[in-house]
């Protein structure tokens, strides 16, 4: 135990020595949160619009007002003609270009529909189609809204309800998106470099031939950065939810366990790359473009997966962070338990188990 | 040396990776206390040979023997007996000179008190008193490899390999270096080392020297001079190897 313990203070030797690592470790996880907290975001807010209204009724005013109730659109100006909308575009500032057809509340009263155009600058296509959707999301609300009333004796198929994020805050989105991020990178990335320089400098072999048992060594590896792991796990947590207002409705103990789990999953994982690789290099590029990349593009953390072609939709539903992101979302913001996760959490305690397992044999074949 | 007995044996030691044979059917003996030199070339099977013995591969046939322990069944009592320096030297680079000795003298299970006394009187016996809390990458090449070669005796075992310990390193430090280990043979320690540099191999007592897996003579030095009627080592090996 005496021998193990010294093995784990050399490793935090290694830790709070290196500059950059600890920059990694502590800097990295803040740095991300506040950037995805603050500056990548999908909110939509004072979007510049033109109307080009070409009916001037009651509705179109109303649905006009609702638009411009929102904190989302802010009228530009107004436009009378169709050579106006070309120019409206181009002067820059303006995203979206909204049209009533003439004689609209007319044609709705009497054919029981009438037309809005939604002209969007898909130069930023993302933007364009958000802003788009808000669109039509509020046209629609206003139309259900007077259908209850009993003033349009016709029916609307189309019901937009958004349930728990009611203001769409990407910050619920980009938190647990970068927990997965941060504690991938500091779990298995870290580990998988940490082994990889021993056997790099030399020093593996002398452990291996020492009476230390292969497990101790890799334990004694593993342990500093569960801990640190985890302290990150905490910053992010507390960052969220007294910075951003992140609920947390569910168990913060249930979240910790779950966070746990997926720092061992991560770390297994990380043993299993520094076994493939002879150094730090090999493992870094490995972490790189085989957890960091996927975990960013297809864990559904920046990009929805239900857009994703179909075999990325597959490649995703194997990424251990899409699972965590899951559970996390459960948790912090619908108060699930175990019974609503208990899916995800099986499969990252078996690809766990899973890495371990092949660990163990990989670093078995080495030595024969 | 006669009086002294075998402290490692071999026999008909083979290792194969895939149909590739690295050691062809090895059989010698290393005596206590002995300086064993095993020469060869870059890829003549010196170093597998080499991490058979000190526990870091098995072998795929035949029987090891060292320190009275086998190395397939008491590999945990094997290891309490040995030292390794590998040819990088081995230290870790972000420590001091003292935490490394620390390190290394911990994982072997010696008490603190123990190694704190030990630590002193070698950085004493090295003059390294006023260096003991710098850093290893700040250290010439030439003092990390006395070091590294330090900690993997530190904890007295009976026999230690070392693996080219002296690549890279200029001709006075490599003789400085050799005094240390006829210091520690001195001691009972067995030295097994392996090298390419062949003024290396008259500082041994025996030597084996190896082509292409197999082992092509064993002796002291002057014997195998006498043998093949050669001015010096480096003869020898031409001669053998051709």
């Amino acid at each position: 135990m005496k021998r193990f313990l010294g093995f784990v203070k050399k490793e935090f030797n290694h830790i709070f020595r290196d500059y950059r690592t600890m920059l990694i470790l502590f800097g990295m996880p803040i740095a991300q949160i506040l950037i995805f907290g603050y500056v990548v975001s999908n909110e939509i807010k004072d979007i510049r619009i033109a109307i080009y209204d070409k009916s001037k009724d009651n509705v179109t005013q109303e649905i006009t007002n609702k638009l411009l109730a929102s904190d989302f659109f802010i009228l530009d100006r107004n436009i009378i003609n169709d050579s106006q909308i070309e120019e409206a575009f181009k002067s820059g500032n303006i995203r979206e270009v909204i049209i009533f057809e003439p004689h609209f509340a007319e044609k709705l009263e009497r054919e029981g529909k009438a037309g809005i155009q939604i002209l969007a600058d898909a130069s930023d296509a993302n933007t364009a189609n958000i802003v788009s959707n808000y669109t039509s999301a509020i046209v629609k609300t206003y139309m259900r809204n007077e259908l209850m009333k009993g003033s349009f004796p016709y029916e609307i198929e189309t019901k937009i309800q958004i349930l728990y994020n009611k203001e769409m805050k990407g910050v619920y989105m980009f938190v647990p998106g970068t927990m997965a991020l941060i504690l991938m990178l500091v779990s298995a990335m870290m580990t998988s470099i940490s082994i990889a320089r021993e056997k790099e400098m030399g020093t593996m072999e002398v452990l291996l031939v020492s009476p230390l048992r292969p497990l101790h060594i890799v334990l004694g590896k593993v342990i500093p950065y569960i801990g640190l792991a985890f302290v990150n796990a905490l910053v992010i947590i507390a960052l969220s939810y007294f910075v951003f207002g992140m609920p947390i409705h569910g168990s913060l103990t249930f979240l910790l366990i779950e966070t746990l789990l997926f720092i061992l999953m991560a770390l297994s994982l990380g043993i299993l790359i520094s076994t493939a690789s002879n150094n730090q290099m090999v493992a870094m590029f490995i972490s790189m473009f085989a957890l960091m990349l996927p975990t960013m593009l297809l864990s559904g953390f920046i990009f929805p997966i239900e857009n994703m072609p179909k075999v990325l939709q597959w490649l995703s539903a194997i990424m251990p962070a899409k699972y965590f992101i899951i559970i996390v979302k459960n948790i912090m913001i619908k108060g699930s338990g175990i019974a609503v996760v208990w899916k995800e959490t099986l499969y990252l305690i078996g690809l766990t188990i899973l890495f371990l397992a092949i660990s163990v044999k990989k670093f078995k074949v080495r030595l024969e | 040396m006669v009086n002294h007995k075998n402290i490692i044996e071999v026999k008909n030691l083979v290792k194969k990776y895939g149909s590739f044979v690295a050691n062809d059917n090895l059989t010698f003996e290393v005596k206590e206390s002995e300086i064993f030199g095993f020469l060869g070339a870059n890829g003549a099977g010196k170093t597998t040979t080499l991490k058979i013995l000190s526990g870091l591969s098995y072998p795929t046939f035949g029987d090891v023997n060292i320190a009275g322990f086998d190395v397939y069944r008491e590999r945990e009592k094997v290891k309490r007996n040995i030292g390794y320096m590998s040819q990088k030297f081995s230290l870790y680079e972000d420590l001091t000179v003292k935490e490394n000795i620390r390190f290394y003298g911990g994982i072997y299970g010696l008490s603190g008190r123990y190694i704190k006394e030990k630590t002193e009187d070698l950085l004493k016996r090295l003059k390294m008193e006023d260096i003991k809390d710098k850093l290893i990458n700040s250290l010439p090449l030439g003092w990390k490899q006395k070091i590294a070669f330090s900690v993997a005796i530190f904890h007295n075992p009976k026999i230690v390999f070392l693996d080219e310990p002296t690549g890279g390193v200029d001709p006075i430090t490599r003789r400085d270096f050799w005094e240390m280990i006829y210091e520690a043979s001195n001691t009972g320690i067995t030295v097994f080392v392996t090298t390419h540099y062949m003024d290396e191999a008259e500082y041994c007592d025996r030597v084996c020297i190896m082509d292409q897996g197999r082992i092509e003579a064993i002796n002291t030095p002057s014997l195998l001079k006498k043998q093949y009627n050669a001015k010096n080592m480096d003869e020898v090996f031409i001669k053998i190897a051709r």
